[in-house]
């Protein structure tokens, strides 16, 4: 049986994908590996790397916060934000991860600390999940980003 | 009668504020329509996020019947309200702006007469806060010149200020005050409640009309394991719903005051175009009157001409036949 995954966020659908064989959450307890017929769960969202597997692709996306709801043949995705792997600026990633660092390096006064520390956690994560699909892109077949759908 | 020279320059000027309307309608049109796609596009999150919320608000209910999250209890007694009221940033939009703010003071006057009055304003417009500032009401906080299409960035802001004035306690109930769009023609000024949020009563709910009400979906009286807890979950699925519950609000607001503005410009260039036939007309009689009075002018100059040669003629002749008698 295969499990259904959506990835919504509140201004669109991102992913509707009736046959995904496993999804890989980034759960706030630890990251999920969601088979069919999974328990019903109710889990908050972590940033981190969602990953949609079906037959020998997979897709990945960057996931910055949300939750998910798991039913046995379901999994939907209320995500804060959530970037396409594919269509992360690699460029734009590494320039708001250096300004960040830069930020923190500084000592940034103790409101925003909080909000730089975000911002870095973000940049560091949208790149790395960028480089491991662009390091990968031999053996997986990855669409660029600018590529069309088809 | 004007002369044709101040004819001529209004039909100009005329038939240039029908370009200029013609123009506004066409732009208000495109961002209607986009306004529209928008709210459409997050439903689907408005649908789950309902879906994940009656069900743990239900799951709460049946544990120990106390609400799990501050921003689902209802207060006994309601003192003070706050309202947040969307209106346009600017006017050209027919009476949008002024229904709504009617609405919204007609809503309030209601709830004072059964209620105590304490209001507490908060505005996304200036249209709205321009208004309510000179009736002396107390805006609490306002947001204008937002983006023409807002993403929901723009609306964490306002979020969190509604959020905080029923959390801090400032308010016991917040209501929005928006624009439903129907469709071009129609739209419906509307007041409903937005805090505290109440899963069980699906009505008055700005987002409801983007959730299907699927009996089956919510209660299918599944166990659901929550990690870390229920609450956790909540705590972000509330502010989310709220923050959506908005975003959709001023969508539809948006949507509305494009329609009524292409409305009004439709109307507009209409009017325009019917002035520039009837001042085209007048500017027609005013040149065949100055023509006419200019040939009058003319005949009247000959006739008078002629007819004062007649008399010089008279004079010399009797003149003349004076001298012949004296000389006789």
């Amino acid at each position: 049986m295969p499990i259904h995954v959506e990835i919504v966020t509140q201004e669109k659908l991102i992913l509707d994908e009736p046959d995904a064989d496993m999804v890989v959450l980034p759960g706030s307890e630890g990251v999920l590996g969601v088979l069919p017929h999974h328990t019903p769960l109710l889990t908050t969202l972590d940033f981190g790397e969602l990953r949609v597997k079906k037959g020998g692709t997979e897709e990945v996306f960057a996931v910055y916060g949300g939750i998910v709801e798991i039913r046995p043949d379901k999994v939907v995705v209320l995500a804060d934000t959530v970037e396409r792997a594919e269509e992360i600026d690699l460029e734009l990633a590494e320039a708001a991860r250096r300004r960040a660092e830069e930020l923190m390096r500084q000592g940034p006064p103790p409101d925003e600390l909080a909000i730089i520390a975000q911002e870095l956690r973000r940049a560091e994560l949208a790149v790395k999940i960028r480089r491991r699909i662009q390091s990968r892109a031999g053996t997986v077949r990855i669409r660029e980003a600018g590529e069309s759908e088809s | 009668m004007p002369n044709v020279r101040d004819i001529k320059k209004r039909i100009k000027s005329v038939k240039n504020i029908g370009q200029v309307t013609r123009a506004l309608e066409a732009v208000s049109a495109s961002l209607a329509r986009k306004a529209q796609v928008q709210a459409f596009a997050s439903r689907p999150y408005s649908q789950k996020a309902w879906e994940v919320l009656v069900n743990v608000a239900s799951q709460s209910n049946s544990t120990n019947g106390a609400p799990l999250h501050p921003l689902l209890v209802v207060r006994p007694e309601v003192k003070t309200i706050a309202i947040l009221l969307i209106s346009g940033d600017r006017g050209l939009a027919g009476t949008y702006n002024a229904n709504i703010i009617r609405v919204a003071t007609e809503f309030v006057q209601a709830h004072c007469a059964q209620n105590g009055c304490g209001v507490r304003w908060i505005t996304v417009g200036r249209k709205g806060r321009d208004t309510l500032l000179r009736m002396r009401e107390q805006v609490v906080a306002e947001f204008s010149n937002l983006p023409a299409s807002p993403s929901i960035q723009t609306v964490i802001p306002i979020a969190r200020t509604v959020i905080d004035e029923f959390l801090s306690g400032e308010a016991d109930q917040v209501f929005i005050a928006y624009t439903d769009f129907i469709n071009t023609l129609t739209q419906k000024p509307v007041v409903v409640n937005l805090l505290p949020l109440q899963p069980f009563q699906t009505t008055d709910q700005p987002v409801m009309e983007y959730v299907k009400r699927e009996p089956t979906v919510t209660t299918e009286g599944r166990e659901y394991l929550y990690e870390p807890s229920a609450a956790a979950i909540l705590d972000e699925v509330l502010p989310r719903f709220t923050e959506l519950q908005i975003y959709q609000a001023i969508l539809e607001s948006l949507a509305s005051e494009y329609a009524a503005r292409m409305v009004a410009m439709r109307n507009a260039s209409e009017n325009a175009e019917a002035l520039a036939g009837d001042l085209q007309l007048s500017f027609n009689k005013a040149r065949q009157m100055a023509i006419t009075s200019e040939i009058l002018d003319i005949v009247g100059g000959v006739e008078a001409l002629s007819g004062q040669a007649e008399r010089i003629v008279a004079d010399m002749q009797r003149e003349f036949m004076m001298t012949e008698h004296g000389a006789r």
